[in-house]
């Protein structure tokens, strides 16, 4: 891999209580580049994207080895503050998990959050980050309308669109499309080939062919270890490891 | 743990097998309807290539279903590539025995120019490495596959010997031989290129058993 490394987990072990999940992790996530994150249900994928964002903390009897760096810099060195993690690195979830409120809300409720009172300018960053998140052209006569009107996909898309309005550097999307149709499903991958341009971005998913039809890189994870990660090319055409193979042709089990 | 799709491959495995023991078939016929002087057997191959040419279909359109349906990587994906690329080259092989059988209609109902001795030589190289070349694929057999790829080189000798002696000896000597000496020598020609296809599905093999690349890059082997 020979692009900027944006994030880095280095010797990365995470546990839940006596339990652990992670094992001696080290993995780069380039900039501006899909990283996606394969495996098996239980192999610690969601653990480890949550704590690209410091999720982890918010989960109690939780504990982290190792370090995780973000433009070289340690996000759980004791001088940084999550939020301002949680800014730079935001999350798109499973399930679109709009707020009660309206569509236009919605989008400015993290510019509120960090303190932008400027409504001019709170109002750009909306319309911006609804057209980045392809959302604008299917919503804009109805920003005051309650965003759970919206379909899954649009919730979705408005998701996204929450996300960048607070202008972050990295993307992560944990299953994103697990609950939508395949025509939803097919304008999120559309937005996040859109979206690599700006941001970097890693996926959690079950979807291997969404992992190739998307991503630059693919890890591929087993019971809490990283077992190879390659370009996404080489491992869906020859990965090297026999376990890997034997995930994405479906011989698992 | 064992796929329904690992069926559906077992089952395109039979089914090449059987395009490549046709194929082997048409290869030894035609050189033996040269060596008997027999315009039936002749007939015969040229005939024999519909049934070939039907299966190739059959072949790709399995390849292409499996495909579509399965949508499969990795070391599937590259079983199925080789599949249908081998599928092609057994079908230009099967061709090239009928190009074999179509000059022996040429010169059947000719004195042989001499007796035979390297073509038929150079028959049995061609139908060992083909057939070697199918056994390294349903066998995912590297060693064999490296074999059939370093034996063209004994093909090509052969081809070269046959061509020089037919000219040097018949064509520049006496021009009236030619009409008999064309013939035996694209016969040759034809054998040497059968043994050309075997090595790409050798080559083809290689990459699928182990994702590398070993054509146009001889020091890979």
């Amino acid at each position: 891999m020979h692009n900027n490394i944006k994030m880095k987990a280095e010797n990365v072990d995470f546990f839940y209580g006596p339990r652990q999940a992670l094992k001696d992790i080290n993995l780069d996530i380039c900039e501006k580049r899909v990283t996606a994150i394969i495996g098996p249900s239980g192999c610690g994928k969601s653990t480890f994207i949550r704590l690209l964002n410091r999720m982890n903390e918010l989960i109690p009897n939780t504990s982290l080895k190792g370090r995780i760096l973000l433009d070289g810099e340690d996000i759980f060195g004791q001088q940084v503050d999550a939020v301002g993690i949680r800014r730079r690195v935001g999350m798109v979830f499973q399930k679109p998990n709009p707020f009660p409120k309206s569509i236009f809300e919605n989008v400015s409720y993290g510019l509120h959050v960090n303190g932008v009172k400027d409504k001019k300018l709170i109002e750009k960053k909306v319309v911006s980050s609804l057209e980045k998140a392809a959302l604008w052209d299917d919503i804009k006569d109805r920003l005051h309308e309650s965003a759970l009107k919206l379909s899954g996909g649009q919730q979705q898309r408005l998701c996204i669109a929450r996300c960048l309005a607070v202008e972050p550097e990295v993307l992560l999307f944990d299953e994103p499309c697990a609950s939508l149709d395949p025509i939803s499903t097919g304008k999120i991958e559309e937005l996040i080939m859109e979206l690599k341009k700006y941001y970097t971005i890693v996926i959690v998913t079950h979807n291997m062919q969404q992992a190739a039809r998307i991503s630059d890189h693919t890890a591929f994870f087993l019971l809490g270890e990283l077992i190879e990660m390659g370009k996404t090319q080489d491992i869906f055409t020859a990965p090297k490891d026999k376990r890997t193979e034997d995930y994405i042709t479906g011989r698992f089990g | 743990m064992e796929r329904h799709f690992d069926e559906e491959l077992k089952g395109l495995n039979s089914e090449i097998l059987r395009m490549g023991s046709l194929t082997e078939e048409a290869i030894v016929d035609s050189v033996k309807a040269l060596k008997e002087q027999s315009r039936e057997m002749a007939a015969n191959v040229i005939n024999s290539d519909r049934k070939i040419d039907s299966l190739e279909l059959e072949i790709e359109e399995k390849c292409l279903t499996l495909m579509a349906l399965h949508q499969p990587a990795a070391v599937d994906l590259r079983f199925l590539t080789a599949a249908m690329k081998l599928n092609n080259e057994l079908e230009r092989i099967a061709d090239l025995a009928v190009d074999i059988a179509q000059r022996v209609l040429e010169i059947v109902d000719k004195p042989l120019l001499k007796p035979l001795v390297d073509i038929p030589k150079l028959c049995v190289i061609a139908q060992t490495m083909v057939k070697e070349s199918i056994d390294a694929f349903v066998n995912r057999d590297i060693a064999l596959a490296k074999k059939v790829v370093l034996s063209d080189a004994e093909a090509d000798k052969l081809r070269n010997f046959v061509q020089d002696e037919l000219v040097s000896e018949y064509i520049s000597k006496d021009a009236s031989t030619a009409t008999r000496a064309v013939p035996l020598l694209l016969i040759a020609r034809h054998l040497e290129r059968i043994c050309d296809h075997a090595t790409n599905i050798a080559e083809d093999v290689i990459y699928m058993v182990e994702a590398k690349v070993v054509k146009h890059h001889p020091e890979e082997l």
